[in-house]
Order: structure tokens, then C-alpha cells, then sequence
């Protein structure tokens, strides 16, 4: 057994202290046939600090496309040359999303933006939202609408948003190499607002954007000092038109090696498999994840992209005998 | 129906014509992806991407769903 193994299994599985930026590094470093106990004891982590529950989540897009920001990855961005056209979701349209998220069983549904923040537009049409889905389906609302200012957090606060996704997507010292119109910083400083606000910080990134191991052990204990309540880990889908259109996707060794790794550093948080897992895991993979760490699921579709039907997954949670977290157990 | 089938001139992920070769990409990609052209006229579609399916729209053409 590597040594690293052991110690995180005293430190992580036995008091509950994640890893640092160094365990992560040598866990992400671990050679193929140590994978397998990697994964096993990130498993046993996740199970002893949070249980056997799948936290089950839809996502939907209120505004797509046409988004003034630069991040390299991302084909709803305006700047490139990317097929996606903007377009807007009318509320009766969300509701529906909401209601055919719910009926999976999800607890969460996240409502996405692609904007820099919010303008007045679409906080209103928010508010509106909101209560509409509240007035007629049992799901908890989250959002992700990009940088905030005081004001807003308030107000999604009051609308009853109960947490917030804003992503800081990779390592502080790689983000320059990903989005120019916008830094690393101004994304903390929205994420502290949240965190203040009361909200449940959701706060994760995508692997796979060009960054190396270290980077992507830095961003790990960049996670962990931030403490999210929740960590979406995306793998990167490469878009076309965009400018990281042509790179290669994650090795699904290297990206269990991830989930791994990024669940001894975070032994509480929610980690989620979000974006890019049907590519760059299959179905293999998934099942991989789902007993290496990971312990919540997007289901169905993404916001530009299609994901495998929500009932594969649901099965496949069914057969793991991981029951998916009720509403009860989360309000 | 069978009229807007028998039309797919342009490829609907990637706009280029479909009768020439290299498509076989798209076809595999378009799996996990909604379409964005329309295959009659090529025109950028309005796409909205639902947790349970999608809906396209081109300005001439109409919508499509899936
Ligand atoms: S801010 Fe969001 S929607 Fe805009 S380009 Fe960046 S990732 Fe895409
Ligand atoms: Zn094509
Ligand atoms: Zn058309």
C-alpha cells in the first residue's frame, strides 16, 4: 500500500481531515495499480463523512449563449465562433423543466445563466421563476447566474434560493490561461457574498483545460479552503469553435484518479459528477465514480449538451444500493 | 414529415454539406449533443436544451424536438 493511502486513511477516513495540496498531488501521481485502492478508500471516506444518500440534481438554462465572458471551454460564450445562439426560457417552459426534474426523484434543480451577473432582466425574471416553481413543484431551488453584487445575493436570499453555484473552474494559477475578461478573484469574492448570505456555496471547475497535475492538486486545496458545501467536477467536452475546441478529453484513469484524490481533500462536501462524465467515463467509469467518492448526480440533460437519460442513472444507483436523498432528509 | 427527412442537405452539428464525407463525427457526437443547424438551410438554430429533451428553430423552416 503506497504510503500516502495510509496516512489518508489514519487522517481522512479516520478524523476526517482532508488531504493537503501535497497528499492530493501523490494521489493524483499514484500509478494505475493502485488505483483500484484509491478509489476503494475514497468510497469508505465518502460513506463515513456523508452516508450512503445520492444527492440527485436537474439543470436547466433560463438564458443561453451570447454571454459577454471569454472562459475558453465554454460554447455559450459571444466571442467565439461557437454554433450556440442566444436564446431565452419562458417561465412556463422552466416550470415544466422543474416539474420533469422532480419526478426523478431530484431534490435540486439549478437554474443556470450564461451571463458575466445578472442585470435587472434577468433577477426579475428570476423572481418570477422562482415563485412559480415554488407555488406548484417540491424541489429546491439553486441558481447559477455568474458574478453577483451584495444586492443580488440578498435578493436571491429572498426569493428563496437556497444555494448557489458559481464555479471557480480551475487553480488560481492556471485561470489566467482560461478566462481573460474576468479574474479568479472577483469569482471568490461573489462566492464569499454567498457564503455570508447563508446560501450553501456550490463551487466546483472542469479538468481537462490544458492544467497539469500540480495545478489540478492546487485547485483541489483551493476547494478545500473554500469548504463548498457542494463541488461539481466537470471533465471537459471540447466544444467546437471554441478555443479549447481541439483539445483532448481527460483520461478516464486520470479522471478517477481525480475524483479520488478530490474527495480525500473534501471528506464532507457533496461531489458531484457533472459535465463531460459520458465521454470521458462511459458507463463503466460512472459506476467507477459512483463507488470511488462520488455522491450526487446531475441527471438528464446539461444546458448546451445531452447527458445519458436520468433513468440510467437512477437504475444504476438502485443496483449500487445507494438510496437518493429525499427532500425530507435535505429540507 | 417525410419531405423535411428527405431534405437534410446540411449537416445539422456541424452546417457543412452532407453529401460529402467526414460526417461520421457529427452523427457519433450528435448522440450526446442537440442539433444546431438546420439541415435544410443551414440557418443557426434557436436551441433550447431541457433537462428531458430539446427543442431547435430556424427562422424558415420552423421547430423541431427531440
Ligand atoms: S461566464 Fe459562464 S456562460 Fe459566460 S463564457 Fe464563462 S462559463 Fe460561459
Ligand atoms: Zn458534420
Ligand atoms: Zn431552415
Amino acid at each position: 500500500m503506497p504510503e500516502i493511502l495510509d496516512q489518508a486513511r489514519t487522517q481522512v477516513l479516520g478524523d476526517g481531515v482532508g488531504l493537503d495540496q501535497a497528499g492530493v498531488l501523490a494521489v493524483l501521481n499514484l500509478p494505475d495499480e493502485h488505483l483500484p485502492a484509491a478509489l476503494q478508500l475514497a468510497h469508505e471516506v465518502r460513506m463515513r463523512w456523508c452516508g450512503p444518500e445520492v444527492e440527485v440534481e436537474g439543470i436547466v438554462s433560463l438564458k443561453t449563449g451570447g454571454c459577454p465572458e471569454d472562459c475558453h471551454f465554454c460554447s455559450q460564450s459571444g466571442l467565439f465562433t461557437s454554433p450556440v445562439r442566444s436564446v431565452w426560457l419562458d417561465i412556463p417552459s422552466l416550470v415544466e423543466a422543474a416539474k420533469q426534474t422532480a419526478k426523478t426523484g431530484a431534490t435540486e434543480f439549478c437554474i443556470v445563466a450564461a451571463v458575466r451577473g445578472p442585470d435587472d432582466r434577468l433577477m426579475k425574471q428570476m423572481r418570477e421563476g422562482v415563485a412559480a416553481i415554488k407555488a406548484e413543484v417540491d424541489i429546491q431551488v439553486a441558481a447559477s447566474l455568474g458574478m453577483l453584487s451584495q444586492e443580488q445575493v440578498d435578493d436571491l436570499v429572498d426569493m428563496g434560493v437556497h444555494r448557489y453555484n458559481h464555479n471557480l473552474e480551475t487553480c488560481r494559477s492556471y485561470f489566467p490561461n482560461v478566462v481573460t475578461t474576468h479574474s479568479w478573484e472577483e469569482r471568490w469574492e461573489t462566492l464569499r457574498m454567498v457564503r455570508d448570505s447563508g446560501m450553501e456555496v456550490c463551487c466546483g471547475g472542469i479538468l481537462g483545460l490544458g492544467e497539469t497535475v500540480e495545478q489540478r492538486a492546487e485547485f483541489a486545496a483551493q476547494l478545500a479552503e473554500l469548504d463548498p458545501h457542494e463541488v461539481p467536477l466537470n471533465f471537459l467536452n471540447p466544444r467546437p469553435g471554441t478555443p479549447l475546441g481541439d483539445r483532448p478529453v481527460v483520461e478516464g484513469k486520470d479522471a478517477l484518479r481525480a475524483i479520488a484524490a478530490f474527495r480525500l481533500a473534501m471528506p464532507r462536501t457533496i461531489l458531484r459528477y457533472a459535465g463531460g462524465r459520458e465521454i470521458t467515463l462511459g458507463d463503466l467509469g460512472t459506476r467507477d465514480g459512483l463507488l470511488g467518492g462520488i455522491n450526487a448526480v446531475i441527471v438528464g440533460n446539461y444546458l448546451t449538451t445531452l447527458g445519458r437519460p436520468a433513468t440510467a442513472d437512477l437504475d444504476l444507483l438502485d443496483e449500487l444500493k445507494m438510496p437518493v436523498k429525499a427532500l425530507s432528509a435535505t429540507l | 414529415m417525410t419531405e423535411l427527412v428527405a431534405a437534410q442537405r446540411w449537416c445539422d452539428r456541424c452546417g457543412e454539406d452532407a453529401s460529402t464525407a467526414g460526417h461520421e463525427s457529427c452523427a457519433a457526437a450528435r448522440a450526446l449533443e442537440p442539433p444546431r443547424y438546420c439541415p435544410q438551410c443551414r440557418r443557426r438554430m434557436k436551441v433550447q436544451v431541457l433537462p428531458v429533451g430539446w427543442s431547435a428553430v430556424c427562422v424558415e423552416h420552423g421547430e423541431s424536438r427531440g
